[in-house]
């Protein structure tokens, strides 16, 4: 409860200033935090010392990563108002104050000029009780970059104290859908993880599904129904530059990129409607059939070494996950929990596979184990889907309805941390997490 | 219009907004081109709160039914094939209407009909993209063998991203999985 409370005054310290740039944004996106693990630590991000003439600064660093760790669940930021004194640098830190309020953790932070339009970071991270230095860093950044700067910063602390890698620092791909008069209008935006610094990339009045980043998290592939008809296009995000990859009669969907980034799995239907997994090498544009199947075969995944290909097939009646070799062979049956299992997505390590479950009539996130062949039910609603895995493995975000309107849900892989974004007014749907950004 | 040009001005500022925020490492969220799609005259509709379980969109046009032999005839006036859960199976109930829309289609070998397949909300998008198809081309199939030509036929699934009905309730999701033989 606690918890709730303090992770919604800095995300309301977050958002204050994006309300302001965004005006009524409909892509604004509110993050709470739904379930946190017991005993999150509690931890003191005080506000980090400005020392640059002139421009004051448009990100309040500390309070961004105080609002990372607090989204995360295991962490629970002090509230500034309890903060007894503000500490920019180690030797003005009085380790019995903060002991007397009950922190574990200490941040501190200063923000000096680096050149034009540049300043240095430096942060220290304290174990309160012991009185030592868990991490001290100074990195570069240019002023109009301080909140991702702020991401790192949180991403570093995260992976210091859990031994997990942060996943702050990346970006959230979704749908949203409006109506609008008699239609419907869909956006494809991206987001930061956080949801903020919302950006439509894509907009029509026809459908646009099946978002998928590039493993370099420069481009998006996705399907976009302008026209009446299903095709795939590339996106390069930066320059907005796109370019269809798959115009053939029928179905062009469920783009899958491959691990090099060279070619797509995609599901295509023939002449007679017949929906079948292929690959596509975006250099060449040569196109090679991997499955070959009365059924509905769609939804490819790659495996993280690029050699086999997961997808969705109804060959044994209900929709169940399947693994192929990207050059064909032979096909292996991966779930037999319940009857539906459908669009599979694979962990960083390859391990485990999240999947929309049907589980006793609700639809819901699961993760199987791919040794053991156990399925875990970790999502609670009951038409969720589209589940995506953070980068570091840790997480999952999937899509969710609650009265009738689409919101994205988080949970970590062991069902301990659960958060909730919503865009108020909007249908959001579709969510992807992009790959870590590259260094 | 006075508040449509207010959400216009504030899309724009929004924009701008975005340009000017890079992320620290990988400068790619530049807004982007927008798409195209067709331009719409909808920017500031108000909608009500009591949206939900509204019907939408696919309003049969005159143009449609007023084609010589169609009008009139209630088996070439329904133009929606219902389907089970999960399934493309073609029910028995709806024989008679596919066997009004192939002699009509078989004795008027100019005109051209497209074949849109749907699914109801449940489960993975890209699945349902699949039962739509299936549907579609189930219909096909019957069309076919009640010698329509293949080449007046067009399908395409729209899966569940374009609900007959909206709303969570077992009508909407009966409504949903269908057929729509559309006469363009």
């Amino acid at each position: 409860m606690r918890k709730r409370r303090s992770a919604a005054g800095a995300i309301f310290a977050l958002f204050g200033f994006a309300l302001l740039a965004a005006g009524p944004a409909r892509a604004e996106l509110r993050i709470e935090i739904t379930k946190g693990v017991s005993g999150a630590v509690p931890i003191a991000v005080v506000p980090f010392g400005w020392r640059v003439d002139g421009v004051s600064p448009a990100d309040d660093v500390a309070a961004i990563v105080a609002a990372d760790l607090a989204r995360s669940g295991r962490f629970e930021p002090m509230p500034r108002s309890q903060m007894l004194e503000t500490p920019t640098t180690g030797a003005e830190v009085d380790f019995q104050d903060w002991r007397l309020l009950n922190a574990q953790i200490l941040v501190i932070g200063q923000i000096t000029p680096a050149g034009p339009d540049s300043v240095s970071i430096q942060f220290q991270v304290f174990d309160i009780f012991r009185g030592d230095q868990i991490l001290g860093y100074r990195m570069n950044a240019p002023v109009e970059r301080l909140r991702g700067a702020s991401h790192r910063i949180a991403d570093m602390i995260f992976e210091k104290l859990t031994g997990i890698s942060g996943a702050f620092a990346t970006r959230i791909a979704y749908i949203t859908v409006d109506r609008e008069g008699d239609g419907q209008r869909y956006r494809l935006i991206v987001a930061d993880s956080d949801g903020d610094n919302p950006n439509v990339i894509a907009d029509s009045a026809d459908p646009i599904m099946s978002p998928a980043w590039s493993p370099d998290g420069r481009k998006l592939a996705y399907v976009s129904f302008e026209g009446g008809r299903s095709q795939v296009y590339v996106q390069v995000l930066r320059t907005g530059f796109r370019e269809s990859v798959s115009n053939r009669l029928g179905v062009n969907g469920a783009p899958a990129w491959h691990p090099s980034g060279k070619s797509l799995a995609l599901t295509l239907s023939e002449r007679d409607g017949n929906l079948d997994i292929y690959t596509l090498d975006l250099g060449s544009g040569r196109l090679q059939r991997v499955t070959r199947h009365s059924a509905i075969d769609t939804e490819p995944e790659w495996t993280p070494d690029g050699q086999d290909i997961l997808f969705t097939s109804d060959r044994a009646g209900g929709p169940q996950i399947y693994r192929v070799p990207a050059s064909g062979g032979d096909v292996e049956r991966i779930t037999f929990e319940g009857n539906y299992n459908a669009r599979a997505r694979i962990s960083p390590d390859g391990k485990r596979v999240a999947v929309v479950h049907n589980d006793r009539g609700n639809y819901r996130i699961a993760v199987v184990d791919l040794n053991r062949r156990s399925a875990q039910v970790l999502s609670e609603g009951r038409l969720d889907e589209a589940p995506s895995f953070a980068p570091n493995g840790a997480a999952l975000i999937y899509a969710s309805r609650r009265d009738g309107s689409g919101l994205l849900e988080t949970v970590s892989v062991d069902g301990l941390v659960r958060g909730r974004i919503s865009s108020p007014g909007s249908d959001v749907r579709e969510p992807v997490w992009s790959p870590y950004p590259p260094n | 219009m006075k508040i449509r040009l207010m959400i216009i001005l504030a899309a724009c500022a929004w924009l701008t907004a975005g340009c000017q925020t890079t992320p620290v490492d990988e400068p790619t969220t530049g807004p982007g081109t927008a798409t195209s799609g067709t331009a719409t005259d909808d920017g500031a509709q108000t909608s009500g709160i009591d949206d939900d379980g509204g019907f939408s969109g696919m309003d049969l046009d005159g143009s449609q039914a007023d084609r010589i032999g169609m009008q009139g005839d209630p088996l070439l006036e329904t133009r929606v094939i219902l389907f089970d859960y999960d399934s493309s199976e073609v029910r028995s109930d709806f024989n008679d209407v596919l066997a009004a829309h192939a002699a009509y289609l078989a004795a008027n070998p100019s005109v051209a009909v497209r074949l849109e397949g749907h699914a109801d909300e449940r489960g993975s998008r890209e699945y349902n993209i699949g039962l739509g198809e299936s549907r579609a081309q189930a219909v096909r199939r019957i069309l076919v063998l009640q010698a329509v030509e293949a080449s007046q036929i067009r399908t395409v699934s729209f899966g569940e991203e374009r609900p007959a009905m909206f709303g969570t309730s077992e009508e909407a999701w009966e409504r949903n999985r269908r057929v729509e033989i559309v006469y363009p």
